[in-house]
């Protein structure tokens, strides 16, 4: 007969495991694509480094005489901005690609039918894309840090990370909403994703502070979690700015946020997948 | 029958135990594709001709007695594999019910997940990690122990005639058959009381082909493990199921045991002793290794009527 038994921590510990099933083969994924894994770290650091350096150049740039302090600040504004950016574009894209890679390995019909619940399965992959993009984000920021000399004394490192946590769940929601494209579109669902960060990106004062943006973008900016996120972890690395601070301002439009896209990308995505499921969606690999 | 709600796996077990039918299948039909837009408002017709709808199962009834090998012949796109999908949760259907030990595929979709595993004819895995890596990916998913899921995985690939050493070789540097066999194993790892075999020894050499046979036999006999199996071969549908159904154009057009598909025929066998091959091409008119227009395996389902010649419940 079948060996379904009831192993210790009840229904939690149940979907627990379920979800380190993804930690756990997203690991050994990375692993075997090691070489290909240092490549994208490469490129991510010289990304970094590029547009940090526009920073360091604003001076000849513009032929005005700046103080060396103003230039720190510029360059801590854009360092800030790209390793924000680099976090949340890698969490978003490890939950959205998730379903592009299952479909690409075929593998996606053994997933859907194995008994773990959605909320489990995506739980898992984003728990992972959190831990890969702050391993990765650190990175670049130790190999960032040699190249300027950058003065955090006043940063309140803990701000920075409650701000950090509360946006990442914003996108962990919106990351859920793109996963549906691909499980739509085997050919083009993947593509489609990168339209929603250009998006984000256009509008969230990553380069630059959101004021400078016409008038009628501007109310994107406001709806966008990453200007929340950006602004807030820029004012406490950069002024120092306090967790009370920034609870009402920042964290808590973020966690809203978090509150309304999770559980709405987790429907979206299980009413896609019904969809998939009555069209024969699933069994196409793309 | 009444969908009950499933609470521990201990309350799944004790059902299953005392459950005599282990899949039912009730006038179920899935087409695909989409009706003409005619007599629709303008905005939603469409501009092009619309694709033909296909009919890939077609009002099939059936049912599977628990420790039963019941096999499933029909030519390619005769809807075979979209009757295992609908069983394995995998597609929803247009109409008609499906239960596993009980349990409604589509209001107790979790329960039967826990009860059911799949081998299809595609070996698909994450091809870049080891057997064991994919193996244990599909031991956590069914909440199996990590050193049960090792140990059982090396007992069926060794029973599988594949050594321990192939555990921790990338997929990708397997051959096909070798491939298959760790699907096999996949499939049986989670030890599934309904096993759902879409031909599965499919691109399989004649040895390991016997061996395949041989551990559904071994399934059935020690996990008392319900089969349900797609086969082109069939040899192996005669020598390994207790019944078999033909499906043609979506539709079941015959259901006995092997011996009774063959006497109903026997007579008017070319010597007298029919085949199972006679068998299927005298009720569907078509040779197995007949493929016929098909979109994802789905066949048109403006078929022929056949005589079913035997109880299919």
């Amino acid at each position: 007969m079948t060996t379904i038994s009831e192993r210790r921590g009840g229904v939690l510990g149940r979907e627990l495991r379920g979800a380190y099933a993804f930690i756990e083969r997203n690991a050994n994924l990375i692993k075997r694509y090691w070489a290909w894994e240092l490549v994208w770290l490469a490129y991510s650091i010289v990304n970094a480094l590029s547009i940090t350096f526009i920073g360091r150049a604003s001076g000849e740039i513009t032929g005005v005489a700046i103080a060396p302090e103003q230039i720190n600040m510029f360059i801590l504004f854009l360092l800030v901005g790209t390793l924000v950016w680099h976090y949340l574009s890698v969490v978003f894209d490890l939950i959205s690609e998730s379903i592009q890679w299952e479909r690409w390995e075929g593998t996606i019909e053994y997933t859907f039918m194995a008994p773990v619940s959605r909320l489990t399965h995506l739980f898992g992959q984003a728990a992972f894309a959190v831990l890969f993009a702050v391993v990765h984000t650190a990175i670049i920021l130790a190999v960032v840090s040699a190249f300027f000399r950058i003065d955090l004394s006043r940063a309140d490192f803990g701000a920075m990370l409650v701000v950090l946590i509360a946006g990442s769940t914003s996108f962990i929601g919106l990351g859920m909403f793109a996963a549906i494209l691909p499980l739509l579109s085997p050919e083009k669902g993947l593509q489609m994703t990168n339209i929603i960060k250009a998006i984000v990106l256009l509008v969230s004062g990553v380069y630059y502070p959101v004021s400078v943006l016409p008038e009628w973008l501007q109310p994107l900016a406001y709806i966008s979690p990453a200007t929340y996120m950006l602004d807030g972890i820029r004012a406490a690395l950069l002024e120092g700015a306090s967790v009370g601070t920034l609870w009402s301002g920042r964290v808590l439009p973020l966690l809203l946020t978090g509150l309304l896209t999770i559980p709405t990308g987790l429907l979206a995505f299980m009413r896609a997948e019904r969809y998939a499921k009555a069209t024969g969606r699933l069994k196409r690999n793309g | 029958m009444i969908a009950r709600p499933a609470v521990s796996p201990s309350d799944i077990q004790r059902v299953v135990a005392q459950t005599t039918v282990a899949l039912e299948v009730r006038n179920v039909v899935k087409r695909f594709g989409r009706e003409t837009t005619k007599g629709q408002p303008f905005w939603k017709r469409s501009v092009r001709k619309p694709p033909e709808m296909t009919v890939a199962v077609d009002h099939i009834s059936l049912s599977v007695r628990r420790g039963e090998i019941f096999g499933l012949l029909g030519a390619n796109g005769s809807g075979k594999s979209t009757l295992i999908r609908l069983i394995s949760t995998l597609l929803i259907p247009d109409s008609g019910e499906i239960y596993v030990f009980g349990y409604d595929v589509q209001r107790e979709e979790r329960t039967v997940r826990r009860l059911i595993n799949r081998v299809s004819v595609e070996a698909s895995f994450f091809k870049k990690l080891s057997a064991l890596e994919n193996l244990m990916y599909a031991a956590r998913l069914y909440d199996l122990p990590g050193t049960y899921a090792r140990q059982r995985s090396i007992t069926i690939l060794r029973s599988l005639g594949l050594s321990e050493k192939r555990l921790y070789e990338p997929l990708e540097h397997m051959s096909r058959g070798m491939q298959q066999k760790v699907a096999i194993a996949r499939g049986l790892l989670t030890s599934p009381v309904l096993l759902l075999l879409d031909e599965p020894t499919t691109g399989l050499d004649p040895h390991s082909k016997h061996d395949v046979q041989r551990f559904i036999l071994r399934m059935r006999e020690e996990h008392d493990t319900t089969v349900f199996l797609t086969t082109h071969d069939m040899d192996e549908a005669d020598r390994l199921c207790d019944r078999i159904a033909i499906i043609d154009n979506g539709r079941i057009v015959a259901l006995d045991t092997p011996q009774g598909l063959k006497s109903s025929l026997g007579a008017g066998s070319k010597n007298g002793s029919a085949t199972m091959e006679d068998v299927f091409m005298a009720l569907t008119g078509k040779s197995l290794d007949d493929d016929f227009e098909s979109s994802d395996d789905f066949e048109s389902g403006d078929g022929n009527e056949a005589t079913i010649t035997g109880d299919c419940s």
